[in-house]
C-alpha cells in the first residue's frame, strides 16, 4: 500500500516535473521538448529554451525541494518538535549569511567554494540554536527552541542587510538569494553540489530504521543498544549538507520542510522508513509546483519562489500553531 | 530583604516598589547618559572639545557651533535615544507577557507589520513625500498586531500561541517586504534596505518631537502598569488566583507595546536587537521587579543605540553607516552571551 503510495508520488513528479518544461512564458508543445532531448536543435529558440533554462530549474528545485523537505522531517524527529524545519530555526539563514559573506567580500564565484561556506554557516546555526535552546529550565521545549530559532533568523538576516547596506554595488547580484530562486544558476554551476547533497540523501534514506528507534526517546534508543549521540549526530551533519546546498544553489526558500514532513505524517503515519522516501518526492513536487505558480502570478515578471513557498507556508504554521501541537 | 521605596496613591488605585538599589543604579545610568551625551556631541567629522560643547549647552559660546551641535548631531542623538527607549521597553513588555526572554517586537512580526508598510511606501509611493513613512509603519504595526491577537484568541489568548503565530506573521511580512525589494527600481532597493537595517542618519527636529510624545505618554504608562506586568509574569493560574484581569492586562499591554514598537520604528527604522538585548542587561542591574526595570531598561536601550549610532558615524569615517548594523553586530554576540550565562535561571 506504502509503495503504491510512493509510486502515485513519483507518478505526481513525473507530472510536475513535466508541466514545468512545458509551461512558462511561453508555452512549449509536448512535441517540441520532446525533440529537445531526443534530437537537439540549437538553432531553434524553443527547443534551446529547454535545454538550458528549464531543465535545469526542474532539476534544481526537485534537489532544493527534496532536500530540504527531508531536512525538515530529519530536524522534527531530531527536536521531537513538529514546529522544527531548518528555515525556522535559522539554519537557512545562518548559511545565506556566510555564503553573502563569502561572495560579496572574499569574491568567491564558484558553488564549489561557497558550498562550503553555506555548510560552515549551518553548522553554526545548528550549533548556536541548540545552545540557545537548551538553556534553562525548560531546556528544549518546542517554545523555547521556535524561538531561538526565530532569534537567529533575525541575527542573521540583519547580518545579511548589514553586509548589502556596506556593499551596496552588490546588493542586486544577490537579491535573488534573499528572496530564494530556483532559475539564478545553470545546471553547470549547480553541478558541483549535487553528488554532496546526494550522498546525503541516501544517507538519510538508510538512516530511517534508526530514527524510528530514536523518536521513541533517547531511554528506549539507548536501552534498544542504539548509539544516541553517533546518531544524532549523523542526522545533524546531513541535516546541515542538505540545507546548506539549498540555500547555496537556491537561496532562502521557507517552509517547504515544514509543510512537506506534516503532509506525509499525515498520509503514511510515524514511520520514517516511509517518510524520507515521501518527504523527499513530495517535496521536489511541491517546489516544481510553486515555482511554476511563481512563473504566473505577476506576469509578466516572476515572483521570488522563496515568497511563493512563505505564502503557502505561513498560513499552514500558523494553524498548526493555532490548533496547539501533539508531539511529532 | 532588600531596602524598597514604597509608592502607592491613597486609594490604592497604583502602587509600586522600587528598590532603593534601583534608584542608585538609576542615578548611575543618568550620569553615564549624560557623559555619553557629550561625548557623542564632541566626536564626528570635526572634533569638538568637550568644554565647547558644554558652552554651546548653557548657551555662553554663541553660534559658533550651532550648526554641527544644534542641526547635525544633537537632534540625531535624541532621537536614537528615544527610539531605544521605547524599544527596550516595548521588548520588555513583551518578554512579561510572553513570559520568555527570547521574545521581542522584532521576532514576533510587530516590527515586521512596520517595515512591510514602510517599505511600501517607500518603493512605490516615493513621488508621495517620504514624510508618510512614519505613518505607515505605525499602522503597519498596529494591523499586524491586531491580526495576530484575533488569530491567537481562542478561549482566551495564551503567550505561546501569540507568540508562535507572531512568528508566522513575521515570515509572511519578511516575504512581503522581499517582495516589494525585489519588484522595487534600484534607487529605492538601496533606500529601502537602509530603513530594513535601521538608522537615524539625517534626523532632524521635526523627527524627535514626532517621537516625544510616544514616548512620554507610554513609558511612563508602562511603569505605573508594572505590577500589572509583575502578575503577568506569575503565570494565568496564579494571576487569575490573585483576582487578575489577565486577558484584558494582557490585551493593553500588548497595545502599548505595540505603540511604542511601532514609533520607534517608525522614526529610526527596524533597529532589532534592542527590544531582545535591553531588558537582559537590566535585570542583570535591577533584578525582575518590572518597577524597577522599567526606567532602567528605558535607559539602558537608549544607550544602546545611541552608542551603537554614534559607532556607526564615527568608526568608519567617511562612511555614514546605519545604527542597526552595529546595534545586531556587538549586540547579537552578546546577547547570545547573555542567555548562556542566565542558563540556569
Amino acid at each position: 500500500m506504502k509503495a503504491l503510495g510512493l509510486w502515485a508520488c513519483f507518478a505526481l513528479l513525473l507530472v510536475s516535473f513535466a508541466a514545468s518544461i512545458l509551461w512558462g512564458q511561453t508555452r512549449t508543445p509536448l512535441a517540441t521538448a520532446a525533440s529537445a532531448f531526443l534530437h537537439y536543435d540549437r538553432d531553434s529558440a524553443e527547443q534551446v529554451i529547454i535545454r538550458t533554462t528549464r531543465l535545469s530549474r526542474a532539476v534544481i528545485a526537485c534537489m532544493i525541494g527534496a532536500s530540504l523537505a527531508v531536512a525538515g522531517a530529519l530536524m522534527q524527529a531530531l527536536t521531537r518538535n513538529p514546529l522544527a524545519s531548518t528555515d525556522l530555526f535559522g539554519i537557512n539563514a545562518g548559511a545565506l549569511f556566510f555564503v553573502v559573506f563569502g561572495a560579496v567580500f572574499l569574491s568567491f564565484n564558484s558553488l564549489a567554494h561557497l558550498m562550503w561556506f553555506a555548510f560552515l554557516g549551518a553548522t553554526v546555526a545548528a550549533l548556536l540554536v541548540f545552545l540557545l535552546g537548551s538553556v534553562g529550565r525548560d531546556a528544549l521545549s518546542p517554545i523555547k527552541i521556535v524561538l531561538a530559532g526565530a532569534a537567529l533568523t533575525a541575527l542573521f538576516s540583519s547580518f545579511t542587510s548589514g553586509l548589502l547596506v556596506v556593499n551596496e554595488q552588490n546588493l542586486e547580484g544577490v537579491l535573488f538569494w534573499i528572496g530564494g530562486s530556483v532559475s539564478g544558476r545553470t545546471l553547470d554551476m549547480a553541478y558541483p553540489v549535487f553528488p554532496v547533497v546526494i550522498a546525503a540523501g541516501i544517507l538519510a534514506l538508510c538512516l530511517g530504521p534508526a530514527v524510528n528507534i530514536l523518536t521513541s526517546g533517547d531511554d528506549i534508543a539507548k536501552g534498544l543498544g542504539q548509539k544516541v549521540i553517533a546518531v544524532k549526530l549523523l542526522m545533524g551533519a546531513i541535516i546541515v549538507v542538505l540545507a546548506g546546498g539549498s540555500v547555496a544553489v537556491g537561496g532562502l526558500i521557507g517552509f517547504i520542510g515544514l509543510v512537506v514532513p506534516h503532509l506525509v505524517r499525515s498520509l503514511v503515519g510515524i514511520d520514517y522508513r516511509w517518510i524520507i522516501p515521501y518527504s523527499a518526492v513530495l517535496g521536489a513536487s511541491l517546489l516544481l509546483m510553486a515555482d511554476i505558480a511563481a512563473r504566473f502570478v505577476i506576469r509578466p515578471e516572476e515572483m521570488p519562489i522563496g515568497i511563493v513557498t512563505a505564502l503557502i507556508g505561513a498560513p499552514f504554521f500558523i494553524a498548526i500553531a493555532r490548533r496547539g501541537f501533539r508531539k511529532a | 530583604m532588600r531596602k524598597h521605596t514604597v509608592l502607592r496613591s491613597r486609594s490604592e488605585s497604583f502602587s509600586f516598589i522600587v528598590e532603593n538599589r534601583t534608584i542608585r543604579m538609576l542615578l548611575i545610568l543618568l550620569g553615564l547618559t549624560a557623559l555619553l551625551f557629550l561625548t557623542g556631541l564632541s566626536v564626528g567629522s570635526t572634533f569638538i572639545h568637550p568644554i565647547a560643547v558644554m558652552k554651546h549647552l548653557i548657551g555662553t559660546n554663541g553660534e559658533e557651533h550651532a550648526f554641527v551641535i544644534g542641526t547635525l548631531r544633537l537632534p540625531r542623538m535624541v532621537l536614537s535615544m528615544l527610539a531605544g527607549m521605547a524599544l527596550g521597553v516595548a521588548g520588555l513588555i513583551l518578554q512579561g507577557i510572553v513570559r520568555n526572554p527570547l521574545a521581542s517586537p522584532d521576532i514576533v512580526g510587530i516590527t515586521g507589520g512596520a517595515s512591510a508598510a514602510a517599505v511600501y511606501v517607500i518603493t512605490f509611493h516615493s513621488e508621495i513625500s517620504l514624510k508618510w513613512v512614519p505613518l505607515a509603519a505605525i499602522s503597519g504595526a498596529c494591523v499586524v498586531s491586531l491580526l495576530m491577537y484575533a488569530l491567537a484568541r481562542n478561549n482566551g489568548v495564551t503567550p505561546i500561541r501569540l507568540v508562535l503565530i507572531g512568528i508566522g506573521i513575521q515570515s509572511l511580512t519578511s516575504a512581503a517586504v522581499t517582495l516589494m525589494i525585489v519588484l522595487s527600481p534600484t534607487y529605492s532597493t538601496s533606500e529601502a534596505y537602509i530603513w530594513l537595517t535601521g538608522s537615524v542618519y539625517g534626523a532632524n527636529w521635526n523627527h524627535v518631537m514626532s517621537l516625544l510624545p510616544w514616548v512620554v505618554i507610554f513609558v511612563p504608562l508602562t511603569f505605573v502598569l508594572s505590577r500589572k506586568l509583575n502578575v503577568q509574569e506569575l503565570g494565568d493560574g496564579v494571576a487569575l488566583g490573585l483576582g487578575a484581569k489577565v486577558q484584558r492586562n494582557r490585551f493593553a499591554l500588548l497595545l502599548i507595546s505595540v505603540a511604542l514598537a511601532g514609533s520607534a520604528v517608525a522614526f529610526a527604522g527596524a533597529i532589532g536587537f534592542v527590544g531582545l538585548m535591553a531588558p537582559h542587561i537590566s535585570r542583570m542591574l535591577a533584578g525582575r521587579s518590572f518597577g524597577s526595570l522599567v526606567p532602567v531598561t528605558a535607559l539602558i536601550g537608549g544607550m544602546i543605540v545611541f552608542m551603537a549610532d554614534t559607532a556607526a558615524r564615527t568608526l568608519f569615517l567617511p562612511l555614514d553607516l546605519p545604527a542597526g548594523v552595529f546595534v545586531s553586530g556587538i549586540g547579537a554576540p552578546f546577547f547570545i552571551y547573555l542567555l548562556y550565562r542566565n542558563r540556569h535561571q
